[in-house]
């Protein structure tokens, strides 16, 4: 397993630095709309006919909207371990974008731990992984919280 | 506008809803048989047909409008096929009504029928990482339920719902639906039911969350004029909206991974679920004092809680109260959902729409045995899919 490869789970949606991962958005270089996930055909702000855009990180870190979670095995194309594992999904507002992100939530945390406004980071962890490569995708984890933290990490 | 934009229900039919596991051009069309014996009219008389289309049930279910024509027997009438995710039959109600306000047919048939699979609904298959509808389940593993679930529980966060007031919705819906002969579950449910049914999507239980169904709705539309010389009394439509969001849309929505971001950007004057009862109210020229009853799409017990301040009746953050209080009960000041809503029917997507138009209409004549809304004049429904869709028609006497 150590030998692996670890790639994203999807192109251009997320930096990969291990330290401080950020979700890559586009802003629009006519109006500065920012758009995640990433468009960079059209400018879908109806004031603004843009065609250009750059790339920008936005921010690591914000704070509980609402949250749930998954009792019961999605259908494909999620790539499900077997025996299914539940997890929990985060809905995460980024105060600097005004952008509700969602998410799931680091494994190990209880849906009782979480409450609207909690602030989160942005980390990497696996999403699935086949014989050659381990797929990459962000998490919330919740701030001050190490343990679950350091174990998504590792 | 107002009263000129107004044409006639003459007919409503329905198959019921259920897990039939039959092609659904066969329950379409005992829906549409039942519509024009309900009109007193024959299948020779439809001028235009609108269907509404099914995207689960191979090419037939794209042209919907051709399919049950040629179900019904070709005889070279007008077609029109439409999609629009949940607000499907209302966007076909839309294309009918403008082709009889445009002068340019009388009679309408207005259709939807659908199959459905077992289950969550799953995107459409194949490998299409440029679809948010398969990337979300891809990458985040988010069914609709996810999206149920993050309401609920923003609701529980900010405005103190509990998970009791939302056990109440389906408790009140399942008494609401236990007569309805087209219901799927015509079945009596306490709060204690819920409340110990499996937890799907915290804090939502299985039966708490809307089920995927087969089932049809048919509806005969007509000028008023045509109306006159068939029925002193026929219910009218008075407003169809099928707005779109304003950008930024600020809340969370099916099928998306996020909000747009609003920074820098001034908010729309009211958020999408709001806007679409709104752009009706405003054609009708009516408000949400002049209802008798609404149905709203009950996707989850929670999300019903949302409609009622999204349709205005009554602030955000009291919709609570306004379920405590017993008002959206039948018998109450305003019942909500009196067919049992999405809990007793389940969704057959293309047909929703129109079940709910289906059910005013009944109400409206005083047919709703078992649940009927007494002295219903005014109603309203209202629903919202994935991708910016949704719809709202007000139904008068």
């Amino acid at each position: 397993m150590a030998d692996k490869t670890k790639v994203p789970a999807i192109e251009g949606w997320f930096t990969t630095d291990p330290e401080n991962p950020a979700l890559i958005g586009t802003q629009c270089a006519s109006c500065s709309a920012i758009f995640f996930p990433r468009e960079s055909s059209y400018c879908r702000n109806p004031d603004c006919q843009g065609r250009e855009f750059v790339d920008i990180e936005l921010s690591r870190t914000g704070t509980i909207w609402s949250f749930t979670d998954n009792r019961y095995q999605p259908p494909s194309p999620y790539v499900s371990p077997d025996p299914f594992v539940p997890y929990t999904i985060a809905a995460v507002e980024l105060a600097a974008e005004q952008i509700v992100v969602l998410g799931q939530v680091v494994a190990g945390i209880d849906i009782e731990q979480l409450h609207a406004g909690m602030p989160v980071e942005l980390v990497l962890g696996t999403l699935y992984e086949d014989d050659e490569n381990e797929y990459l995708i962000w998490r919330w984890s919740p701030l001050n919280t190490s343990a679950a933290t350091e174990m998504e990490r590792s | 506008m107002g009263t000129d934009h107004e044409v006639a229900i003459l007919g409503v039919g329905m198959h019921p809803w259920g897990k039939w596991g039959r092609n659904f051009v066969e329950y379409g069309v005992v829906a549409a048989q039942q519509a024009l014996a309900d009109a007193g009219l024959a299948w020779s008389d439809i001028e235009f047909v609108a269907g509404a289309d099914t995207i689960r049930n191979g090419y037939p279910g794209y042209i919907a409008g051709a399919t049950f024509s040629q179900a019904l027997g070709w005889k070279g009438n007008r077609v029109a096929s439409c999609y629009a995710a949940c607000a499907s039959g209302a966007q076909a109600i839309n294309i009918a009504r403008a082709q009889i306000l445009a002068g340019l047919c009388d009679v309408a048939l207005v259709i939807g029928a659908d199959t459905t699979p077992k289950g969550f609904f799953a995107p459409v298959g194949g490998d299409r990482p440029d679809d948010p509808d398969w990337l979300r389940f891809r990458l985040l593993g988010a069914t609709n339920p996810t999206y149920f679930g993050l309401y609920a529980r923003r609701r529980m966060e900010q405005y103190g719902a509990t998970t009791d007031d939302f056990a109440r919705v389906r408790a009140k819906n399942s008494r609401h639906g236990a007569s309805n002969p087209n219901a799927r579950y015509p079945k009596v449910f306490s709060e204690a039911d819920v409340l110990a049914s499996p937890v799907v999507a915290n804090p939502l239980t299985l039966l708490e969350i809307c089920a995927t169904s087969d089932g049809a709705a048919a509806i005969i539309l007509t000028s008023k004029e045509f109306a006159r010389t068939r029925s002193t009394n026929a219910v009218k439509i008075a407003a169809v909206s099928t707005v779109t969001p304003t950008y930024p849309q600020t809340v969370l929505e099916l099928p998306g991974f996020a909000t747009d971001a609003a920074v820098g950007l001034q908010s729309p004057d009211r958020p999408f679920r709001d806007a679409i009862a709104f752009a009706a109210y405003e054609e009708a020229g009516l408000g949400p004092e002049d209802l008798d009853m609404a149905e709203v799409y009950d996707l989850s017990s929670a999300l019903e809680l949302d409609w009622y301040e999204n349709i205005g009746l009554c602030a955000e953050g009291e919709a609570e109260g306004l379920l405590r209080d017993g008002a959206t009960e039948i018998g109450g000041r305003i019942p909500v959902n009196p067919s049992g809503g999405l809990a007793c029917f389940g969704e057959a997507i293309p047909a929703q729409a129109l079940a709910q138009v289906c059910e005013l209409t009944w109400q409206i004549r005083g047919q709703a045995t078992g649940r009927q809304v007494e002295g219903a004049r005014v109603g309203i429904t209202v629903n919202q899919g994935l991708f910016g869709h949704g719809s709202s028609v007000i139904v008068t006497a």
